[in-house]
């Protein structure tokens, strides 16, 4: 009890007498807000990317497309093959049709809003009318739903967001194809919302697919049903196509950049908290050097030397607080909700999503700075309990 | 130059101070080599990109063909030296993470137009011999221990084969190139994918055109796009640089970033190093006073005080670029995710510049004020 109280005692005079060494403080507390905004902010882009890709699909939804394909993009499935999948048992029925869309997705050249004079490869996807229904979180925020049999389309949020000329009332004109822009629709913040949407039939006639599609997604009776309906698909001599789960589709078209991202951001922060931890020594090391009378005099009066100890980590880890708070105020109020695009290089096509700072994050900034205050405030902290009390008292 | 072991003696007058603030600029240069050589890892070799080669892809989007017919009306427009077309195959080698370019090619006119693949006469001429032949990069080769001669089977993802489940594929050399140049990628003939496929011929990715005059990439870039104008398959023409630079500006501003985060590593650590000088010098008030009755000029003063941080920035900072150098001459460590992965010449220059400044910043306000310290004032402090 009586070393807790002299800790505190220490302590509070510590804290009390930073504003006289306010500018060397302030080195520590600087460099470790800096590690603490890079960090926060490079794995917001991770987080924000992964949950646009990752709240695109659910898991009781099923992707099918042909065996070998690694994506929408490359995938083929002729008309055949969609009129017996939609067969399937598992699939939901609305009545006696079965909630499924066989669709196409192509990508078209459109320029960013952020550098008009590049093109970005923006995804068109044409669904068949049971499209909208299977996600049934889509809905139309703007305008209206495109009629189908004609060359009407309606435009994802985030594509409205980041490229020119996608607007109610625009037409897009690519190649000798025009798409009238009538509706804009929200999809809970996923890959669809950088999407342009279609008639398949439209879109087949536009790039002369015939009858064709890329892929068929189908709302399930249950994320339970995926075995039955998958296992119906495989054993069906006149199919060639994998099955998956939509969730885990997107999930693994994200995984490549978002580990990229990630690494990357540890490696760059790992860096960074040494020097942070370097600049919080020398703080630590001025802090005690210039007290060094001060604490051998708590000592002398019969201070115990863990307080002193204890006293000087806590300290450092003040200031290692101070600076994870700052550095992850700056990092939220500037990046969080920063809309970007980038490109998912599975389809080579554009995916808006924004930066994500979340309450995980911004804890796991602040226990890195609190991580650094400690190392850096270690050793100063042993050096001040060890300090030899005459040698001390008579310097300067 | 005789007060240089004064000013050694200063430096090193607190070593713990002065190693922490070294090894605090050595880290702030480190990450700047680092961070620049990812900056160029995403600028997917735009300075290499030839000026004299153009790129015609479908108007609509580069995943659309071309129809192979254009290569010879292509090759008729004057001013035009070579013509050749590639596509994208997207294969797959054993697992989906494994990723890298695989591209159908010509194999003379590809090389001639990409004089930068270096590929050993003996290899070429065993690539043209061989339908099945590819040769593929040297660090893609080191990646997956290819040797010469060994068979590749991908999967194909867009194009399947006539029979079987995949592609075949014999090793018939290894390209090499300078630093800058992707050694990743994976190139086998289009004559194999066209007759192999089942999907038929006559539809190619994308044209890539050498011209004889870089002047005139504007005008045949016009020449190009009015031949196919009103055709089922318009085309978009760019040179080989802005193709690259479109590329990368598609995958976002990781070089804005880069340079944001370098600044900050920069302030950070300079700012350690200034209130290092700052202090060190305060600490020396009466020594300099000292200094300053003894004879010695304001000037020299204020040199030996800049002396100390110039050296502390730079061999910091020049031992924090030389690591940085020699990580990246151990290759990309993601594997295969960052091709082109080097430390230009132009940002250790700029890194020296940065270094030769942060000394000079750091210096400049203990440095003035040891020069304007007067006498009486400093030694009366104590």
């Amino acid at each position: 009890m009586r070393w807790l109280t002299e800790t505190f005692a220490v302590l509070a005079l510590n804290l009390r007498t930073i504003p006289a060494r306010l500018s060397s403080s302030a080195v520590a507390v600087v460099g470790i807000a800096g590690v603490v905004v890079v960090f926060v902010s490079v794995l917001s882009i991770a987080a924000g990317f992964s949950a646009a890709m990752q709240g695109s699909g659910r898991p009781s939804r099923a992707l099918v497309m042909r065996s070998g394909a690694d994506s929408e993009m490359t995938s083929g499935l002729d008309g055949n093959a969609v009129d017996i999948i939609k067969q399937a048992p598992g699939i939901r029925r609305d009545g006696q049709a079965p909630l499924a869309s066989a669709e196409l997705y192509v990508i078209i050249d459109l320029p960013k809003k952020a550098s008009p004079d590049k093109p970005a490869n923006v995804p068109l996807r044409g669904v068949e009318p049971a499209g909208p229904s299977v996600r049934d979180e889509l809905s139309i925020v703007q305008g209206r739903m495109f009629e189908f049999g004609t060359n009407e389309v309606i435009v994802g949020r985030g594509a409205r967001g980041q490229f020119v000329g996608l607007e109610v009332g625009d037409t897009i004109a690519s190649g000798q194809n025009r798409w009238n822009v009538v509706g804009v629709f929200e999809a809970d913040g996923s890959v669809s919302e950088t999407e342009i949407w279609t008639d398949a039939r439209a879109l087949q006639g536009a790039y002369r697919r015939g009858n064709t599609f890329q892929s068929l997604v189908a709302q399930l009776d249950s994320a339970a049903d995926f075995t039955v309906f998958r296992d119906w698909l495989t054993a069906n001599p006149q199919l060639n196509v994998q099955i998956r789960r939509e969730n885990e589709y997107y999930a693994g078209q994200s995984q490549a950049l978002t580990t990229l991202i990630r690494a990357i951001g540890y490696a760059i922060a790992g860096l960074m908290g040494i020097g942070a931890v370097f600049g919080a020594i020398l703080t630590m090391y001025t802090a005690v050097a210039t007290r060094a009378r001060e604490i051998a005099t708590l000592r002398a009066l019969g201070f115990n030397t863990t307080s002193v100890l204890v006293s000087v980590l806590g300290e450092s880890m003040a200031l290692g607080a101070l600076g994870g708070a700052i550095g992850g105020a700056v990092a939220y109020l500037g990046f969080n909700g920063y809309q970007t695009s980038t490109m998912n290089f599975q389809t080579f096509s554009q995916v808006a999503f924004a930066f994500r700072v979340t309450p995980g994050l911004l804890l796991t900034g602040l226990a890195y700075a609190l991580a650094m205050g400690l190392i850096g405030g270690l050793f100063p902290a042993i050096r001040a309990a060890r300090l030899p009390i005459p040698t001390a008292l008579r310097e300067l | 130059m005789k007060f240089l072991p004064l000013v050694w003696k200063n430096v090193w007058r607190r070593k713990f101070r002065t190693t922490f603030t070294l090894l605090s600029i050595f880290i702030a240069f480190l990450l700047f080599g680092i961070l620049m050589t990812i900056r160029t890892a995403f600028s997917f070799g735009v300075e290499i990109a030839g000026l004299d080669r153009l790129v015609l892809i479908h108007k609509v989007s580069l995943i659309m063909p071309l129809p192979r017919a254009y290569q010879s009306q292509l090759q008729q427009v004057p001013g035009v030296d070579i013509v050749t077309h590639q596509s994208w195959f997207n294969g797959i080698y054993q697992d989906p993470q494994n990723f890298f370019a695989n591209i159908a090619v010509e194999p003379e006119p590809f090389l001639k137009i990409y004089p930068e693949f270096v590929v050993p006469p003996d290899q070429l001429k065993a690539w043209l011999a061989d339908r099945q032949g590819a040769i593929v990069g040297k660090d893609l080769a080191e990646r997956f221990g290819w040797k010469i001669g060994d068979r590749v089977p991908l999967t194909g993802t867009i194009y399947q084969p006539k029979s079987g489940q995949s592609w075949e594929f014999n090793v018939s050399g290894i390209y090499d190139g300078a630093d800058g140049v992707d050694k990743t990628q994976f190139f086998f003939r289009y004559d194999y994918l066209s007759e192999n496929s089942q999907f038929g011929d006559g539809q190619v990715g994308w044209y890539v055109v050498k011209i004889a005059d870089p002047a005139r990439s504007v005008e045949l870039s016009r020449t190009f796009d009015g031949m196919f104008a009103n055709s089922s398959a318009e085309t978009k023409t760019t040179t080989e640089k802005g193709f690259v630079e479109g590329f990368a500006s598609q995958v976002g501003d990781i070089g804005a970033i880069m340079i944001a985060i370098s600044s900050t590593v920069l302030f950070m650590f300079g700012l350690v190093a200034a209130s290092t000088m700052a202090q060190s010098v305060r600490e020396r008030t009466s020594e300099l006073a000292v200094l300053k009755t003894l004879g010695f000029s304001g000037g020299t003063v204020l040199a030996l005080v800049f002396a100390e941080s110039m050296f502390i920035a730079v061999a910091g900072g020049g031992l924090g670029l030389l690591v940085a150098w020699l990580i990246v001459q151990a290759g990309d460590p993601t594997g295969g995710l960052l091709p082109i992965f080097i430390l230009q010449p132009r940002y250790l220059l700029l890194g020296a510049a940065l270094m030769i400044g942060m000394g000079l910043i750091a210096g400049v306000m203990p440095a003035v004020g040891a020069m304007r310290l007067r006498i009486t004032d400093a030694l009366r402090r104590n």
